[in-house]
């Protein structure tokens, strides 16, 4: 057993008090706020000992637990003899093994006026990612530093990484004084490096204390081993006293204009209709004049709706604030639904459709850019594009670096372009409306986290210019209906074959078509694009572009690209209107098409003379679900014609 | 619960509410076909109130699921009727046959009870029913995996865990998307604890399954455990002969598995007391966190259990 401090029970309570009067202490416990913080340092700097050590004076360590701690510390332990406070945090098999914490672990204690969440992140260059997503629900950070080591390339990187998620409270613990004798020269010289640092890159204010997580230095109360850390030199305050009492987030966000995502739509019955959501910012009383964004309509709230219960506060509120969930009524008949936000009248957000952010990149599978990936923010879910980057930092020096891309762990600042306009707000004046993730379109996994910084331009003010003959227009001079015909398949499958095929025979039934084929296209307008990944899917991008304006003229427009990838030829099929896009996989098997072999590619490519070839070291994604599919082994071109003439027309 | 508090902040007790509030809609907003496991335990209790909480005046728009092993306490079989009937949600009670045919039970086959009527029959009926996201009342700090567990937690078509392979979760923003075969375990009162749960019964009045408060009870004690005799498949051994003790429970299971502490606490303020002064942890009366070592529950996970 180590010493625990015997000023522990003043701070965290307790016993006394529920042994002889049990309401009061649930009464007391019951008014308690709630505080998340992260802890972050490098692997030695005593991350998870202090944890266990807050856990242990907050006696959230049952005797059961700590008797396996005893059998677990004598035999895995790094302290001797000693209890490893370590082990009692690291969960999972495979890191006790590895003595490291690998991933985010939550931890939760509380004291007398507050309760607590920790997030214990890991000091590992490779994941960064974890860091990131215990930062994003933080209120406060906690950054460890081994005072016989000082500030290290870690502890810059985890300072950077808190800063850009928007910490408003950072903690420099200067951990490990007792090794150090409590020197205040080393304390100071450590406070020194890190203020110069901190400076550098924007941190306007931290609060630094000497600690000792393993003797329990200045943890719930003033140490006796520190006497000079008091005076307005120091803050002078233990880290329990600080972490009970600095303003957590969801308290400064009701200053804020009222914004509320809304998540779904209670309609139990005709008569009642309210909108669900969690209060981003701000707060809001029956009688409130809203607005719903993107729409713009306004309304009067009604009602702020919850279950009543047996507490008398429960039920219709007068007021509700930002961080609770409720369910609003409008006075009036309005449409709203998942992904609007309601806002205040006169201070609604914008809504806009291209900015700048911050990327966190998450994925071992580097960003492709231009490629669509599924964006959310608040409850909206858009398509959207990202740029190469304009710069990544390194987070070791914060130097900015060009880049083409983003790595896994990567932070870079580029454009995003999403394909309609969302409502949001910079990250910096609201984490909910300015904060996004990116999902990948095939694996549907989390790659990134974005903080927006501000739009490119104003969807509002960019207009179309309104035009007198509509599409409808042109489509009914030519007395036919526009569309697409995407046709995909390996090089060689039979696809200019067959879609010259099915242009022929339009044109015979008097059809206004454009066939616009890969190798002409690449003569001209994309003749600056190579076959790169990325050049190929902005190859894929302009014809789909193109194609648009051909539909918005009336036309039927054959295409016969390769177009490989699901996620590209998805983006096409999002910038057509519904039913306009007609996916047609031209189905044959790459042996078969090997065989072939038109224009002698493969062969090229078999010898490698060819790079990225489509089926030999580039991959062919088949569609899901194309509209319609032809397999080559088992019809004619003749025949493949005719059935996609059918499906065109309707017959 | 709503009043807000002095100086305008929220109490913890109000913010955890609006989490799971929130992570309860995204679901339902987001996924195809929703289910709430519900074990009548305080934590489903919980949960169950918390969804009436997030769907009022609607019904949640949800089933229940309760995954039996026909060898739970009777008075939890009561509780559970009620409150389906109470909540206005549809319940649906799922037996493994396999289990039931071969007369799996806790007292002759030890492990393969839970494995069987537990593990295998909820994956049998998530799979039966075709659920692609199923609540649970799971709560990080019950055990060190669950620590480490992300509030949306996804299942491979064969519901194993990789621990290694967690989306991140940032914000409240969750990514519910899946691919095909894949299905979705959401814990709406991760960030609860013990303590929290309690209190927010008491403050709520929200009914709870009465082995919860110490009664008079017929027990006998094995292995160090004090087991309730709760119905007559409940082999003794030569001589032996139940007790009557005043007991409790702080979890709940099958009877033959879930061990009570004996007890004088009648009133939920004195069960909150008790707990608080107790120095025992809560799962410590449960055998299934004691296989396999201690990566027990993480390995049970991975296979596939809740």
């Amino acid at each position: 057993m180590t010493e625990a401090p015997t000023t522990t029970d003043s701070v965290y309570q307790t016993e006394a008090l529920i042994a002889e009067d049990i309401d009061a202490y649930l009464d007391v416990h019951q008014h308690k706020t709630m505080l998340r913080f992260i802890t972050c340092g490098s692997v030695d700097d005593g991350k998870s000992t202090l944890i266990g050590r807050l856990l242990y004076d907050s006696k959230m360590i049952f005797e059961d637990q700590l008797a396996a701690l005893e059998a677990d510390s004598k035999r895995v332990g790094t302290q001797g003899q000693e209890i490893d406070f370590a082990l009692l945090v690291d969960g999972l098999a495979a890191e006790r093994e590895q003595g490291i914490t690998i991933d985010v672990a939550y931890r939760f204690f509380s004291t007398e006026k507050r309760k607590f969440i920790v997030a214990d992140t890991p000091g590992h260059e490779q994941y960064t990612r974890n860091m990131v997503t215990g930062a994003s629900t933080a209120d406060l950070a906690v950054i460890l530093i081994d005072a016989r080591k000082g500030v290290l390339t870690q502890t810059r990187r985890h300072s950077f990484l808190a800063h850009l998620i928007g910490i408003r409270h950072i903690v420099l613990a200067v951990n490990k004084m007792d090794l150090v004798e409590y020197s205040q020269a080393r304390f100071d010289e450590i406070v020194a490096e890190y203020r110069a640092f901190a400076d550098s890159i924007g941190i306007a204010a931290f609060t630094a204390m000497p600690i000792s997580g393993f003797k329990g230095d200045n943890i719930t109360a003033p140490s006796e081993n520190t006497p000079w850390y008091t005076g307005p030199k120091y803050a002078g305050i233990s880290l329990i006293a600080h972490l009970e009492t600095v303003e957590v987030n969801a308290t400064a966000d009701q200053a804020k204009p009222f914004r509320m995502p809304v998540q779904w739509v209670n309609r139990p019955n005709l008569d009642f209709r309210g909108f669900s959501g969690l209060i981003a910012s701000g707060s809001v009383k029956p009688g409130d004049a809203v607005r719903v964004l993107p729409s713009g309509k306004t309304s009067t709230i009604s009602r702020i709706v919850t279950m009543p219960g047996k507490d008398a506060t429960d039920g219709d509120l007068p007021q509700a604030v930002a961080g609770q969930s409720v369910t609003l009524c409008f006075a009036d008949e309005i449409d709203c639904s998942r992904g609007d936000v309601i806002a205040m009248a006169d201070a609604p957000p914008q809504a806009a459709d291209q900015f700048e952010a911050s990327v966190v990149w998450m994925a071992d599978e580097a960003l492709i850019p231009g490629r669509a990936y599924w964006l959310k923010l608040g409850t909206q879910l858009v398509s959207a594009t990202v740029q190469a980057p304009k710069y990544v930092v390194n987070v070791n020096t914060m130097e900015h670096l060009a880049a083409k891309t983003l790595e896994l762990n990567a932070i870079g600042v580029a454009e995003v372009s999403t394909d309609k306009p969302v409502v949001f707000e910079s990250y910096e004046a609201n984490r909910t409306l300015g904060g996004f993730i990116l999902i990948d379109k095939i694996t549907n996994a989390t790659v990134a986290a974005g903080m927006i910084h501000f739009s490119l331009r104003r969807a509002q003010n960019v207009h179309w210019q309104a035009l007198d003959i509509t599409r409808e227009a042109h489509a009914g001079m030519k007395n036919q209906q526009p569309a697409v015909l995407w046709f995909t398949g390996l090089s060689g499958s039979g696809k200019s074959t067959i879609a010259n095929l099915v242009e022929k025979k339009l044109h015979r039934m008097n059809r206004h078509t454009f066939l616009l084929d890969g190798d002409n296209v690449r003569h001209g307008l994309n003749k600056d694009l190579g076959f790169t990944e990325t050049d190929r899917i902005e190859n894929i991008r302009r014809v789909g572009e193109v194609a648009r304006l051909m539909i918005d003229a009336g036309l039927i427009v054959i295409t016969a690209f390769i177009s490989p990838f699901r996620a590209e030829r998805e983006m096409v099929r999002a910038m057509m209107p519904d039913g306009e896009f007609l996916e047609v996989f031209i189905d044959t098997p790459l042996a078969e098409a090997e065989a072939r072999d038109v224009k002698g590619l493969y062969k090229k490519a078999r010898a490698g003379a060819l790079k990225n070839f489509t089926g030999i070291d580039s991959p062919y994604e088949a569609p899901y679900a194309p509209e319609v599919r032809i397999d080559t082994t088992k019809m004619t071109p003749e025949q493949a014609a005719d059935m996609i003439v059918e499906r065109l027309l309707g017959w | 619960m709503n009043e807000v508090s002095s100086g305008n902040t929220l109490t913890h007790l109000q913010r955890l509410e609006a989490e799971s509030i929130h992570i309860l809609r995204e679901v339902v907003a987001e996924a195809e076909k929703p289910v709430m496991l519900y074990s009548v335990g305080k934590d489903s209790a919980v949960m169950l109130h918390l969804a009436r909480k997030a769907f009022y005046p609607s019904p949640p728009p949800f089933p229940l699921l309760h995954v039996d092993t026909t060898w739970k306490f009777q008075e939890m079989y009561k509780l559970r009727d009620r409150m389906a009937e109470e909540s206005g949600m549809d319940l649906l009670v799922y037996h493994n046959q396999e289990a039931m045919d071969r007369g799996i039970n806790p007292f002759d086959h030890g492990a393969l009870h839970t494995d069987m009527w537990k593990t295998e029959g909820l994956k049998q009926a998530l799979d039966k029913y075709g659920f692609d996201a199923a609540f649970g009342g799971a709560r990080r700090d019950e055990e060190k995996s669950r620590a480490k567990e992300r509030i949306f937690s996804f299942r491979t078509a064969s519901h194993g865990w990789d621990p290694k392979n967690q989306r991140p979760e940032l914000w409240n923003l969750y990514n519910a998307k899946k691919s095909k075969g894949e299905s979705i375990r959401v814990f709406p009162i991760s960030n609860w604890t013990e303590l929290d749960v309690w209190q927010y019964i008491h403050l709520n009045d929200i009914p709870i399954v009465p082995l919860y408060f110490a009664a008079k009870r017929p027990t006998v004690e094995r292995d160090g455990m004090l087991l309730m005799v709760d119905d007559d498949r409940f082999p003794l051994e030569p001589g032996e002969v139940p007790v009557e003790r005043s007991i409790r429970f702080r979890t709940l299971g099958c009877y033959p598995l879930t061990g009570a502490v004996e007890s004088e606490a009648a009133t939920l303020p004195q069960v909150i007391q008790e707990m608080l002064l107790t120095t025992t942890s809560e799962r410590q009366g449960r055998a299934i966190d004691k296989d396999a070592g201690g990566a027990g529950m993480e390995k049970k996970k991975q296979e596939g259990y809740f």
